[in-house]
């Protein structure tokens, strides 16, 4: 399992692309897919939404059990992806690429994020 | 102060395979090799094999093993033939269910109960407290035995690869002594997934040798190694209840719509069976005025019933409660296993919701099981 060098992670374990005109990407972690199984249904906050760091703004179904979905970051939605919606098990099949979640445009600073090493230092803990 | 997870005879074989392990009653079971979902469409078109060695295996013989267990027990065991097997249970004397068994009749004077793993201290504790004045022994096997299954249509096939035991005689709900792949087992015809399949009692220094033979013997027809999550999703399909979920010492069988495990009519002492009375009235309290019944649920929409979520109407009214829950890979919709109000019970009632953290999600109601093998 390896963890993109170019993503920021939160201790909740979502990754955090970097900002393209202040629009990041949002999604979890491989680990995250790992440890929920085959997620089978998928609730995202609505596009203009504002959402707050470590704050619940989804949820995240799998066979056995049901998650919630945090920000990363303060912000406002700008697009979810629909496809994940109609295929939730892209978050286990492609968790870095087609299974991202929502992009949002950071409000202000971040709070805690790791770099990918320090994210692989933290859930082997 | 809490004891280390105990592992099974075939742990090491679980982490080679990558497998997430689980704590499951005590025991550090695996979950799931690959994806839980095609764990289960493995089992339901090809063939799953199981690591079962967390049930509990009590073995009762003697001259009057039959009387002892048709007194602690509610079914009729001194009729189960030699080499056949019966589902039954093991109720408290108010009527609530202590667990539900398989009683495998293994020669006339020999019986093998399974328990499941989190009541196995449970079972065994009611039958000794139980077996006063009985000419029977009870004997804790539940480190004598691990315990495999392949399961799925083809599970025959794969087996009589590996074994010369008349498989074709052996009957739903039968068991043998045979030797597969070289080794002596326990034969039966059993299993908890809805499908054809087998179920391998062996020595725990047996098992790895077992189970590699069989993944091999498997190989061309698809068999995979299957964990536990699977196999709930499977026995929830097949309509099948779970102790702790379906069943609890505050539901008597008749509750949970299975009364017909409870044999009132059996003759050893003097029809006595521990439990009796109370069962007798929980029989009659079902009939007149049922209280709630077992239902199927199917979900209109996506999102998943739990364990404990409400049943509702459309405003509010709480008229039951969700006991399992979970995606089903075969309907493709999630689907749940509830008790409700006997008016809302009947299939194809209008206006049964599920309160899923808040949002009333529309379901129909439907008889079980989901999933129905053809034969």
């Amino acid at each position: 399992m390896s963890n993109p060098q170019q993503l920021r992670y939160s201790k909740e374990h979502e990754w955090l692309s970097g900002a393209e005109d202040g629009v990041s990407t949002v999604g979890i972690t491989e680990h995250a897919a790992n440890a929920l199984g085959d997620v089978v249904y998928v609730q995202l906050p609505e596009v203009g939404a504002t959402v707050a760091a470590g704050e619940t703004c989804g949820e995240l179904e799998s066979t056995k059990s049901v998650s919630d979905l945090y920000s990363p970051v303060d912000g406002e939605i700008t697009e979810v992806n629909e496809d994940v919606v109609n295929d939730p098990s892209l978050v286990n099949s492609a968790p870095f690429e087609g299974g991202w979640l929502f992009k949002v445009k950071i409000s202000g600073e971040p709070g805690e994020l790791l770099s990918a090493d320090e994210y692989a230092a933290f859930i082997t803990g | 102060m809490t004891d280390a997870p105990r592992r099974t005879a075939l742990d090491a074989t679980h982490r080679a395979l990558g497998a997430t392990m689980t704590d499951f009653a005590g025991w550090d079971m695996p979950l799931r090799y690959s994806s839980e979902r095609d764990e289960h469409v493995a089992v339901r078109t090809r063939a799953g094999l199981f690591d079962l060695s967390h049930m509990g295996e009590i073995t009762v013989t003697g001259p009057q093993a039959a009387d002892l267990l048709d007194y602690a027990l509610v079914g009729n065991i001194g009729g189960v033939r030699t080499g056949r097997a019966r589902y039954t249970m093991i109720c408290e004397a108010g009527g609530g269910i202590l667990d539900d068994l398989i009683v495998y009749r293994l020669a006339d004077q020999e019986y093998m109960v399974v328990a499941n793993a989190s009541n196995a201290q449970v079972v065994l504790d009611a039958l000794t407290a139980r077996a006063g004045g009985f000419d029977a022994a009870i004997r804790d096997d539940r480190d004598a035995y691990a315990l495999l299954a392949v399961q799925g249509p083809e599970s025959p096939g794969i087996l009589k690869k590996v074994t010369d035991a008349d498989l074709d005689g052996l009957k739903y709900y039968a068991g043998l002594p045979g030797t597969v792949a070289g080794v002596e087992a326990l034969i039966a015809r059993t299993g908890y997934t809805g499908e054809d399949g087998f179920e391998l009692f062996v020595r725990p220094a047996d098992a790895v040798a077992l189970w590699e033979a069989l993944t091999e013997a498997g190989q061309d027809a698809g068999l995979v190694p299957c964990g536990l999550s699977c196999r709930d999703t499977l026995r929830l399909e097949a309509g099948m209840p779970l102790y702790g979920h379906e069943l609890t010492t505050a539901t008597t069988p008749f509750d949970a719509g299975l009364g017909r495990v409870v044999k009132f009519e059996k003759t050893t002492n003097d029809g006595d069976f521990v439990g009796r009375a109370a069962l007798a009235a929980a029989a009659e309290r079902a009939e007149a005025n049922p209280p709630r019944k077992l239902v199927g649920l199917i979900a209109e929409g996506r999102r998943v019933p739990r364990a404990g979520y409400p049943v509702v109407t459309a405003d509010g009214t709480v008229i039951g409660e969700v006991t399992s829950g979970a995606p089903s890979p075969t309907l493709g919709k999630p689907v749940a296993i509830a008790y409700v109000d006997a008016a809302y019970a009947t299939p194809g009632t209008e206006g049964v919701c599920v309160d899923i953290r808040g949002s009333h999600e529309p379901y129909e109601v439907t008889a079980l099981p989901f999933y129905k093998r053809q034969k």
